[in-house]
């Protein structure tokens, strides 16, 4: 599959099945979709033979076959040759065709999608636990209008995890990870430093443990950041690989989501200070500011500058995932104005980059020559089955967001997993298994996106969530143009570093 | 290449043959939460060779 666009004056073509990026001039870019079920000769015929385009037509006349080149969709073909013939010298347009072969050639370009069986396969493997999300306080100060958690309580009563909760969830990650030695664990809430005493005994427990088990946790912690203090700041900086610190942007967009439970006092004022404090005091260690912006916020742009502006240099900044009836839901006709956001942040990350004050956007990041491997690309995000949320009381879920959702409770912290038939349906779920996700140039980067969105939407977590997918696409695409954009430029090396030590930080 | 430049010179396709380990991060636990993304991650194996 071939997916070629042009952005901020890049002309990209996405080799989608052998993960090849190549910008192109305008007249490879042209070309390229001729290549499609032709070679070389055949499409040299189609463009200087006298009746080329008839012929090799019906040469190549295949009724329903759909293009391996999604540009080709919407294209008149016969029109779009002669455009060609039109516009370029004929020893250019035979150089570029020579290019355009050497690539197919060398499998950078009409790669085919080898991958189904192997993936299949590697899915149907025994699967081990590798990452856990405790929700360690079922309880929250903020009184956040889009939580999914529905102010911390997640459809059911206030609770703290107790340690002994918390203990039998590590024991049971420890049991279930079989070789695997980096184990993951997010304290999350609610707002986990409600229950800060258990959030220390449980990493005191998971160190003691660490060298019998030969197992090295990476605690995270995700944070409103109201409840910060010196005390646990130091200590999140000598346990926790990374922070993920929750502020929306600027404060009237901070504010009107995010206020005070049952209060209307500014949750802003309180949290920046802190986190600009903690930000800080990580040093080299892995933060990330983290929002979410909804319909109220549109020019969420403004929003990630304005977490620039207060001198935080990680960042991430999610659309809002809700109800289609709630007044901040994102509706399809912002679809639009979102895609031109990220076009316009990409455009300032490019000039802030270049001018050495860049930063980092989470969905900008994206790992050209490093990435994961084909296997993690397509095999989905792990939930339900390496992945796994555990409630205070200590049942387990596919993930923090099914939490709640008693269909989807998968056992206890005691009994172990029970409902294996669910699990089986989560490692079926990968991108083969979604129609939507096959005919996908980005599937190779999202991975079939979020399965409890897909749900949401659709009753089913093989489906996917079509505005969150629009983004989605949206974002890579940005992503691909800043390193074609910073290709060349003497911060390009300084921002890849940047990424990639990020992201070791954060794995760490 | 005179019209071309490629970005990148790894193949998904060679990703097969190491890959699989399952010692990357688990995408949900960076920063999103709430979209899953991981054509950003690392490959752990990579560092450990």
């Amino acid at each position: 599959m071939v997916h070629q666009y042009k952005n901020n004056g890049f002309n990209i073509i996405l080799d989608v099945d052998s993960g090849a990026v190549h910008v192109t001039d305008d007249i490879v870019y042209d070309i390229i979709p001729l290549f499609d079920g032709r070679d070389k000769t055949q499409v040299k015929n189609l463009m200087f033979l006298k009746d080329g385009v008839r012929d090799v037509l019906k040469e190549n006349a295949d009724g329903d076959k759909k293009p391996e080149n999604d540009f080709l969709i919407d294209l008149d073909l016969p029109k779009h040759v002669e455009k060609i013939l039109s516009s370029y010298r004929k020893e250019d347009i035979e150089e570029a065709i020579d290019e355009i072969a050497e690539l197919i050639e060398g499998g950078q370009l009409y790669a085919k999608d080898i991958y189904e069986r192997s993936i299949t396969n590697f899915k149907k493997r025994k699967t081990v636990v590798k990452a856990l999300c405790l929700h360690i306080a079922h309880d929250c100060n903020l009184g956040c209008k889009y939580c999914f958690a529905e102010e911390g309580e997640y459809h059911g009563r206030r609770a703290l995890m107790s340690f002994d909760v918390g203990k039998k969830a590590l024991d049971f990650l420890i049991e279930n990870s079989g070789s695997r030695r980096n184990l993951e664990v997010d304290f999350f809430g609610g707002e986990p430093t409600m229950n800060w005493k258990v959030v220390k005994q449980l990493v005191e427990y998971g160190r003691s443990r660490e060298k019998e088990a030969n197992k090295n946790f990476r605690f995270t912690l995700t944070t409103n950041g109201t409840l910060l203090n010196d005390e646990i700041m130091d200590f999140c900086n000598k346990e926790m690989a990374n922070v993920v610190l929750s502020l929306d942007g600027r404060k009237e967009v901070n504010d009107r989501m995010r206020p005070f439970r049952g209060s209307d006092k500014s949750s802003y004022d309180v949290i920046v200070p802190k986190f600009q404090e903690f930000a800080k005091r990580r040093g080299d260690l892995s933060y990330y500011i983290r929002g979410t912006f909804t319909h109220h916020n549109l020019d969420f742009s403004n929003d990630v500058l304005h977490y620039a502006g207060l001198g935080f240099d990680n960042m991430s900044m999610e659309p809002v995932v809700s109800s289609p009836t709630e007044d901040y839901a994102i509706k399809e006709e912002d679809v639009p104005i979102i895609l031109e956001e990220y076009d316009r942040l990409a455009k300032e990350y490019i000039k802030r980059s270049k001018e050495g004050r860049g930063f980092t956007f989470f969905h900008f990041m994206i790992d050209l020559e490093q990435g994961p491997c084909v296997y993690k690309r397509l095999s989905g995000c792990g939930s339900g089955t390496e992945y796994l949320a555990v409630t205070p009381w200590g049942d387990l879920y596919p993930c923090h967001q099914f939490v709640g959702n008693e269909e989807f409770k998968l056992g206890t912290v005691d009994t172990g997993i029970e409902n294996t038939d669910l699990v089986d349906e989560f490692k079926c779920c990968n991108v083969y298994a979604k129609p939507k996700c096959r005919e996908c140039f980005a599937k190779y980067y999202c991975s079939g996106g979020c399965a409890a969105n897909s749900y949401n939407f659709h009753g089913t977590i093989t489906d996917a969530y079509d505005i969150g997918c629009e983004m989605q696409r949206k974002r890579i695409e940005c992503a691909i143009m800043i390193k074609a954009a910073l290709a060349g430029e003497s911060d390009y090396k300084k921002v890849n570093s940047v990424d990639a030590e990020v992201l070791a930080q954060a794995v760490r | 290449m005179k019209h071309v430049k490629t970005l990148n010179t790894r193949s998904l396709k060679d990703s097969m043959t190491n890959g699989g380990c399952g010692e990357c991060q688990t995408s949900c636990q960076s920063a999103c939460k709430t979209s899953c993304t991981v054509g950003n991650q690392s490959c752990e194996n990579k560092k450990t060779k």
